[in-house]
C-alpha cells in the first residue's frame, strides 16, 4: 500500500477578476520509505503542490477537488484539529530559505521544544534531550549551546539542518523539502543534500523533493514527477526519465545540464517561457515551445498515459507507441 | 553595550544642547525681562543701568553661555508670575500630567494590543469592520473635540463622571499626589486619559494591525504551521512578538509626544498640570516659564526616546548593542 496516494488534486487561486487553476489533476503515488522528485521550471506548480498536501495553502489558494490519501485516510476533508496533528509530527516540511524559515525572536530550543509538545506529552527537559539527539544527527557541532542560540547567531548552512532536524523530530513518515539548498552557497550544498539522502535513508523516511535541478534528482531519488503549467506531463522511475526521456519538454530539459554541453557552446536552453496558469495556450501547454508540435496539439489538451514503467502526456509520444490520436474519440 | 549607551547618551546630550539653543532665542526676543520687573514707569536712564547689572547687554554667545550655565544647574529663571523659580512651578506640576499620561498609556496598550491582534487574525469579520471604522473616526477627531464631546456625554448628560478637576488625591511623597488611590480619584482621570488616549489607540490598533498581518505572511509563520503547532501559539508567541518590535520603538515616541498633547485636554478639563499651566503662561506673556516648560518637555521626550531605543535593543535578540556602539 502507498503511503501517499495523490489522485486527481486540483488548486485553484481565486484572482479578484478570474479563478485561475494552479495544479490540474495531478496524480502520484510514494511509497513507504520512497524518494520522489519533483522537477520542473519555476512556476510549474512544484511548491503548490507541496504545501496542498500539507493541507497549508495560504490565501487566495485553495484544493478545488481531489484526494491525498495518507496513511490510508483522504486529508483533503480532515479538520483543523486532526490536520495539526499530522503536520510537522507525520509529515514534515522543509523550506527554501533558512534565512527566513527559522523564527528570529525564538531561540533554536525553544523552537525545537514546542514542536515536540505540540504532539507529545513532554516535560521541557526531555523534549530538549531529544532535541539535543537530532542536533547531533545533523552533525551540529556542540548541540547544547546551539539550543540557547538565535538563529542569526548561525550561518546559512548551519540553519538549514537545524530546519531538518526538527522536521526529523518526531520520526515522520513523509518529508516534503522544497529546494532545501536553493538559497545556500553553493560549497555546501551537496554537503545538505548528501545529509537528507542519508537521513532518509537511515530512518526509512519517504521523501517528496522538489527541485529544478534534474542532477539533484538523479542523485537523490527513484522516482521522478515532470511538471509544466500546474500538470504532471512526464512521471516514472528516475534512471529511465534521466536517460531515456520522451517527452520533449525532459528532453528540452536534460538537454540544458550543463554536462549535456560541449565545452565552448552555450547552453541549450527550450526557447521561450512557460506560461503562467493564468494565460495557457490550447491545447499542449507546451506546443509554443516544442520541436514537434502538430496540428492536433494545438487543439487537443493531451491525457496522461501509462507506457510500461512511465507516464507521459503527449500526442506525439502516443504516436510512436502506435497509438493515434482519433478525432472522434475527444 | 556600554559602548552603544555612551553613544546613545551623548546623542540625548545634542539634542538637549540644540532645545536649550532655541528656549534660550525664544527667551531673547519674546518679552522684555524689564517691564516685569520694574513695570513701565521707570526712567530709561535707569532702565540702561539695570540691563548693565543684569548683563541683557552682553552679547549673544555670552549670554547663552549663562543661560547654559543656569540651567545646568537646575536654574531656569524665575516665573515673572508666580514668582518661585520656573523650574520649581513646573515640577509641582508635574506629577498630575504624567498621571494622565499613564492612564492613558494603560488604556492604549491594554486595548491596543487585543485589538489590533483582533482585527489581524479576523480581518473579515464585523467585528473588525466595526474597530477599524471606529479607529478612522477616532484619529480625525482632535483630541479637545474629543474631550469636549465625553464631558457633554457622559459627565453633563449622563452624570456619570465629574466634568473637571483632579478630585480627591492621596499624597504619596514630595509633590506627588496620585488619583490612582481613591475611587474618587479615578472618576476624575477617567475621561481626560480617554481624551488624551483617543488619537494615539486607534493609531495603535492600526499600527499593531498591519505589523501582525505582515508578520502573518511570513516564512517562519509557515514553518510555525508545518510544524503543526496551535494558531494561539503561532499568534501570540511567534507572531506577536515580531510585531511588537516595531510597535515598541513608534509606541515610545508617541508617548513621549503625549506629553505636548495634554496641553488640550488639561485645559478642557482644568486638570492642573504643566499643560495647563503652560497655556496660561502664554496668555500671561510668563517668558521664563515658557521656556523653563519647552527644556523640560524637550528633556522629557529625550529621555523617553532614549530609553525607549536602549529596550528595543534588549528585547531584540538580532540588535546587537555592542556592535551597534562601534
Ligand atoms: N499567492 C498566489 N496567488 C496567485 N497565484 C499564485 C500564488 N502562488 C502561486 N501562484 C500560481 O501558482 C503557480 C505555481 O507556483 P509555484 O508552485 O510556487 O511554482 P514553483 O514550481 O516555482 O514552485 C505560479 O505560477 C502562480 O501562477
Ligand atoms: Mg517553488
Amino acid at each position: 500500500m502507498s503511503l501517499l496516494s495523490v489522485r486527481d488534486l486540483t488548486v485553484k487561486f481565486a484572482m479578484r477578476d478570474q479563478t485561475v487553476t494552479a495544479l490540474n489533476q495531478i496524480s502520484f503515488d510514494v511509497r513507504r520509505g520512497e524518494r520522489l522528485g519533483i522537477v520542473g521550471e519555476s512556476g510549474a506548480g512544484k511548491s503548490i503542490t507541496g504545501f496542498a498536501l500539507m493541507n497549508l495553502l495560504s490565501q487566495p489558494g485553495y484544493i478545488d477537488s481531489g484526494h491525498v490519501m495518507f496513511g490510508g485516510e483522504d486529508i483533503v476533508r480532515f479538520s483543523d484539529a486532526q490536520m495539526r496533528r499530522i503536520r510537522g509530527n507525520r509529515m514534515a516540511m522543509i523550506f527554501q530559505d533558512p534565512m527566513v524559515t527559522l523564527n528570529p525572536v525564538l531561540t533554536i530550543g525553544q523552537q525545537m521544544v514546542e514542536t515536540l509538545r505540540a504532539h507529545r506529552k513532554l516535560s521541557r527537559a526531555e523534549a530538549e534531550q531529544i532535541s539535543i539527539l537530532k542536533l547531533r544527527e545533523v552533525y551540529i557541532p556542540s548541540p547544547e549551546e546551539r539550543l540557547e542560540q538565535y538563529p542569526h547567531e548561525l550561518s546559512g548552512g548551519m540553519r538549514q539542518r537545524i530546519v531538518i532536524a526538527i522536521a526529523l523530530l518526531l520520526d515522520p513518515e513523509l518529508i516534503i523539502a522544497d529546494e532545501p539548498t536553493t538559497a545556500l552557497d553553493v560549497t555546501i550544498q551537496a554537503d545538505i543534500m548528501d545529509l537528507l539522502l542519508e537521513l532518509c535513508q537511515s530512518n526509512k523516511v519517504g521523501l517528496i523533493l522538489i527541485t529544478h535541478d534534474l542532477g539533484v534528482v538523479s542523485q537523490m531519488t527513484e522516482r521522478t514527477l515532470v511538471m509544466y503549467a500546474g500538470r504532471i506531463i512526464e512521471a516514472g522511475p528516475t534512471r529511465q526519465i534521466i536517460n531515456d526521456p520522451q517527452h520533449p519538454y525532459t528532453q528540452g530539459l536534460i538537454n540544458a545540464l550543463p554536462q549535456q554541453t560541449l565545452p565552448g557552446h552555450r547552453l541549450k536552453q527550450i526557447p521561450g517561457n512557460m506560461p503562467s496558469p493564468a494565460a495557457l495556450p490550447a491545447g499542449c501547454p507546451f506546443h509554443p515551445r516544442c520541436d514537434f508540435a502538430v496540428d492536433i496539439c494545438r487543439r487537443v489538451r493531451p491525457e496522461i498515459m501509462r507506457f510500461a514503467e512511465v507516464e507521459i502526456a503527449c500526442h506525439e509520444v502516443s504516436r510512436l507507441h502506435g497509438i493515434p490520436y482519433k478525432e472522434e474519440s475527444a | 553595550m556600554l559602548a552603544y549607551l555612551v553613544k546613545r547618551v551623548f546623542q540625548a546630550i545634542a539634542v538637549m544642547f540644540a532645545i536649550s539653543l532655541i528656549g534660550f532665542a525664544i527667551q531673547d526676543n519674546l518679552g522684555d525681562p524689564l517691564r516685569a520687573l520694574v513695570g513701565v514707569s521707570v526712567s530709561e536712564e535707569v532702565r540702561d543701568q539695570l540691563r548693565d547689572e543684569l548683563g541683557l547687554n552682553d552679547g549673544f554667545v555670552t549670554q547663552y553661555l549663562r543661560f547654559l550655565g543656569n540651567a545646568l544647574h537646575g536654574d531656569l529663571g524665575t516665573s515673572y508670575f508666580f514668582k518661585e523659580p520656573a523650574l520649581d512651578v513646573i515640577l509641582k506640576k508635574m506629577p498630575a500630567t504624567l498621571e494622565l499620561v499613564l492612564g492613558a498609556t494603560l488604556i492604549i496598550v491594554g486595548l491596543s494590543v487585543p485589538l489590533g491582534v483582533y482585527t489581524a487574525i479576523k480581518p473579515k469579520s464585523i467585528l473588525s469592520g466595526i474597530i477599524m471604522g471606529l479607529s478612522i473616526v477616532g484619529i480625525s477627531i482632535p483630541v479637545f473635540l474629543t474631550a469636549i464631546l465625553m464631558i457633554f456625554v457622559f459627565a453633563v448628560n449622563l452624570g456619570w463622571f465629574p466634568s473637571y478637576g483632579r478630585g480627591e488625591v492621596v499624597h504619596v511623597f514630595g509633590s506627588w499626589d496620585t488619583n490612582f488611590a481613591s475611587f474618587d480619584g479615578l472618576m476624575h482621570v477617567l475621561l481626560p486619559s480617554v481624551a488624551l488616549a483617543s488619537i494615539m489607540l486607534p493609531l495603535f490598533v492600526r499600527l499593531i494591525r498591519a505589523e501582525m498581518m505582515e508578520v502573518l505572511q511570513s516564512e517562519y509563520v509557515k514553518f510555525a504551521k508545518a510544524k503543526g503547532l496551535r494558531p494561539m501559539r503561532i499568534y501570540f508567541v511567534h507572531a506577536l512578538k515580531n510585531t511588537l518590535l516595531p510597535v515598541i520603538t513608534v509606541g515610545g515616541v508617541q508617548i513621549g509626544t503625549m506629553v505636548a498633547y495634554t496641553i488640550l485636554t488639561e485645559t478642557v478639563f482644568q486638570w492642573p498640570g504643566m499643560g495647563f499651566m503652560f497655556l496660561e503662561a502664554v496668555n500671561r506673556v510668563d517668558t521664563p516659564l515658557i521656556v523653563a516648560y519647552l527644556i523640560v518637555v524637550g528633556f522629557i521626550f529625550v529621555v523617553t526616546n532614549t530609553i525607549v531605543d536602549l529596550i528595543y535593543g534588549l528585547v531584540n535578540p538580532t540588535v546587537n548593542l555592542a556592535r551597534m556602539g562601534a
